[in-house]
């Protein structure tokens, strides 16, 4: 059993997990996912890695409440168990010395960038991290992105917070600073990933999406989590989860990502990922 | 009848199975076990042969003709304790093994008529020990202050931290998943193995002071080198990894299953109860299954208890060359499985939602043998055709598990991704690694996998106390 050090809800339908397991943060690196089970009965998700201590044997995840598994674990406390957290999973982020990297953050991956923005930086790269929302009152973690960045931009979708608009933006936005991208890095809801993907295919910025598929084991043995990368097929939970992005077939990835959305929701008997249509209101919060 | 066969029973007693139309929906055992009357009547068809032919056919060299024989006198104590000597899983094994390719094969009665049934015999045995609380823990040897990481708690795992636990050492088992048996808990269904079963097992050698640690990842949640740190020795049975597929279009639709995928959902995670159990899984209504060996059958079966209206195998070859077990061909044509032989699929097609619905397949004869001594399949020509289906679930095989090969250095990895070891000692290329089951052999069966860790737990036990000095360092 695994406890729970602290469950805070960060912004709405946002929660930042706080896990003991020490053999976990021992391990863990930027870009790698925990498979967690909330309750003995329970399904198993993946959840990225958002922050770790060490020393403490913690690990942090910040993960979007969308189903019932999710709203399991948005309803522990301090103190409670969970039957399974294991990991770390997948290749992690390859961290070196790429000249300037863009760290593009939403919904948990806000979360899931930022140790992907520290490692980088701590790598020698010039870092600037944008985090978008729909609206200011969405974003989080704004101030622990200025240690680990050069430059930290925000984008609302109504403006409440750093520039109005979406990640469509991204190309302006950087150009306005003078920013040449050598990297992009994208963690986020599907639709945000591709999104970005799209828009960063013309100038030619390479591109690094943290791939959130359905997963069962997590460990190369089940296969659901497969998708396509440049017409071949790869497995997230061993391959990846990190591709780039302009090699995916995103539509096989969308239709594949939603395969369970009415059941993931049943037991829940209520709406959760209502205005993230984009993500197609996918379990598993990430 | 001949004069020397009159005493010989020729028959064997039939196995009592649930009813074939009650079984294909639900998830109960199909095969029930032999009363204790039949369990003797059938051991008294052994002709107890000078040389035990079917010891030899054992890949764990059970004392055949010694459990039987105490079955005959009635003294299933004596019985079981003879089986579990040599091999620590009667209860799976009796169930599951391919008898009839092994032990059974071997039966001199079986020259005549049905050989004796000994895999059935084993499970009586394994069955009536739990029911009488008549487990008998062996004796541990002293302890020799030698610690054993075991990677995987499945048959090749629990079989080599039950013998090395019986020899002295301290024995600590990685397990990746949340619950231990590896495939017999995540792969073969409740109707052919029950869980309740694979659990006692692994509470057994428990109970003799193995360590089971679940949801570990090796390679991952630590790696090989720095578990070695704290370990004098490792074996690595991490089992199966990625399914294969086709390689035919559609396969990535929504609706296409590995058989990986599809059987764990429904045995490891339950999807069946859903959602008390919390992992879905679909319910539809037309099903095919591509392959030929077990986990085809246990696909297809699964299927029809998850309410079915038509569950389909589809194989290339024809029925003598299907490579599943004759008994669970037997029971899935029993329970309505529709077998579609000399048919390979070739498309799968969807709707514009992105789900399967429709699979192109091209009609097959049988040609020369081929390398593996079985005729080959050669297309019909314009013998093309499709059928609507709901889902489609890939059963042609895995690769071994991925993540130790690769995370750790200096293992001799074959073309296949497999753990290349020295057959007679199960050593890999590391001094003080061993390995077996699947991921050494790719998809095998449970017992050869058992096979394999006893060979590899003699070995080791030897290097580990120091009788044969290592052939080479560490890399």
């Amino acid at each position: 059993m695994y406890r729970i050090v602290d469950v805070k809800h960060v912004v709405p339908n946002m929660h930042e997990l706080i896990v003991e397991a020490p053999a976990v943060a021992e391990s863990v690196q930027p870009g790698n996912f925990v498979i967690v089970r909330a309750d003995a009965q329970g399904e198993r998700i993946p959840l990225s890695v958002a922050d770790w201590d060490r020393d403490a044997g913690t690990v942090t995840s910040v993960f979007m409440q969308v189903g019932a598994s999710t709203a399991k674990l948005a309803r522990l406390k301090a103190g409670d168990t969970i039957p399974t957290y294991a990991g770390p999973l997948g290749r992690g982020t390859a961290i070196s010395k790429f000249g300037t990297v863009i760290c593009i953050g939403g919904c948990y991956g806000i979360g899931s960038i930022y140790p992907v923005a520290r490692a980088m930086k701590e790598a020698g790269n010039k870092v600037f991290t944008i985090i978008e929302a729909r609206s200011s009152f969405l974003l989080y973690w704004r101030d622990k992105f200025k240690d680990v960045s050069d430059g930290v931009f925000e984008i609302t979708r109504d403006g409440t917070a750093g520039k109005k608009g979406h990640v469509s933006a991204i190309p302006e936005l950087l150009q306005s600073k003078g920013i040449q991208p050598d990297l992009v890095v994208v963690n986020g809801c599907t639709f945000q990933m591709m999104r970005v993907s799209t828009i960063t295919r013309s100038p030619g910025w390479k591109t690094i999406v943290n791939m959130n598929p359905i997963m069962i084991d997590g460990t190369g043995m089940c296969g659901v989590c497969r998708l396509s990368v440049d017409g071949q097929t790869k497995f997230a939970c061993v391959d990846g989860p990190d591709f780039d992005g302009h090699k995916i077939d995103w539509d096989e990835f969308l239709a594949r990502r939603k395969s369970y959305s009415p059941e993931e929701v049943e037991p829940l008997r209520k709406s959760g990922c209502g205005s993230h249509a984009g993500c197609g209101g996918k379990e598993q919060g990430r | 009848m001949a004069d020397g066969a009159k005493t010989l029973k020729l028959k064997r007693n039939p196995m009592p199975k649930q009813d074939e139309h009650e079984r294909r929906r639900n998830f109960d055992e199909v095969a029930l076990g032999y009363t204790t009357e039949t369990a003797i009547d059938e051991a008294s068809r052994c002709l107890n042969c000078r040389t035990a032919f079917c010891k030899a056919g054992c890949p764990v060299n059970i004392d055949i003709p010694g459990f039987i024989s105490c079955i005959v006198k009635g003294d299933f104590a004596s019985g079981i304790r003879k089986i579990k000597a040599t091999n620590a899983l009667p209860a799976v094994c009796g169930r599951v093994c391919p008898q009839e390719e092994q032990c059974e094969k071997q039966c001199v009665l079986g020259r005549k008529g049905d050989p004796v049934s000994i895999g059935r015999l084993e499970r009586f045995l394994a069955d009536w020990e739990a029911a009488n609380s008549a487990i008998q823990r062996p004796t541990l040897a002293a302890n020799t202050g030698k610690k054993v990481a075991v990677v995987g708690a499945g048959p090749a795992g629990i079989t080599v931290a039950n013998d090395l636990k019986i020899l002295g050492h301290d024995v600590t088992i990685f397990e990746a998943l949340h619950e231990s048996g590896g495939v017999l808990t995540y792969g073969i269904p409740e109707f052919r193995l029950p869980k309740a079963i694979v659990r006692r097992e692994v509470e057994y050698i428990k109970s003799l002071g193995v360590n089971v640690v679940p949801d570990y990842i090796v390679g991952k949640t630590r790696t090989v080198d720095r578990i070695l740190q704290e370990f004098d020795a490792m074996f690595i049975g991490a089992g199966a990894g990625l399914p294969w597929f086709m390689g035919i279009p559609g396969e990535n639709l929504n609706g296409v299953y590995s058989a990986n995928e599809y059987l764990t959902r429904v045995n490891l995670m339950k999807g069946f109860l859903f959602p008390f159990y919390s992992t879905p899984i679909k319910r539809p209504a037309r099903v095919a299954v591509v392959g030929g060996g077990n986990v085809a059958m246990d696909s297809a079966r699964t299927s029809l208890r998850l309410g079915a209206d038509e569950s389909h195998i589809f194989y290339r070859r024809s029925r003598n060359e299907l490579p599943a077990r004759i008994e669970e061909v037997e029971n899935a044509e029993e329970e309505g499985v529709i077998f579609d032989l000399l048919v390979l699929p070739t498309r799968l097609i969807g709707d514009s939602t992105g789900w399967v619905r429709e699979m192109e397949c091209l009609r097959m004869e049988l040609g020369e043998p081929d390398a593996s001594g079985r005729r080959k399949p050669i297309p019909v020509e314009g013998s093309d055709f499709r059928m609507p289906v709901d889902a489609v679930v890939v059963a042609i095989g895995n690769s071994p598990n991925p993540l130790i090969p690769m995370s750790t250095q200096g293992l001799d990895i074959g073309k296949k991704g497999n753990i290349n070891v020295d057959e007679a000692t199960g050593r890999t290329s590391r001094h003080n690694i061993w390995a077996g089951g699947d991921v050494v052999t790719g998809a095998a069966t449970v017992i050869s996998a058992m096979g394999a860790g006893r060979i590899a737990a003699a070995s080791m036990h030897k290097y580990l106390m120091g009788e044969a000095a290592p052939e080479q360092r560490p890399v």
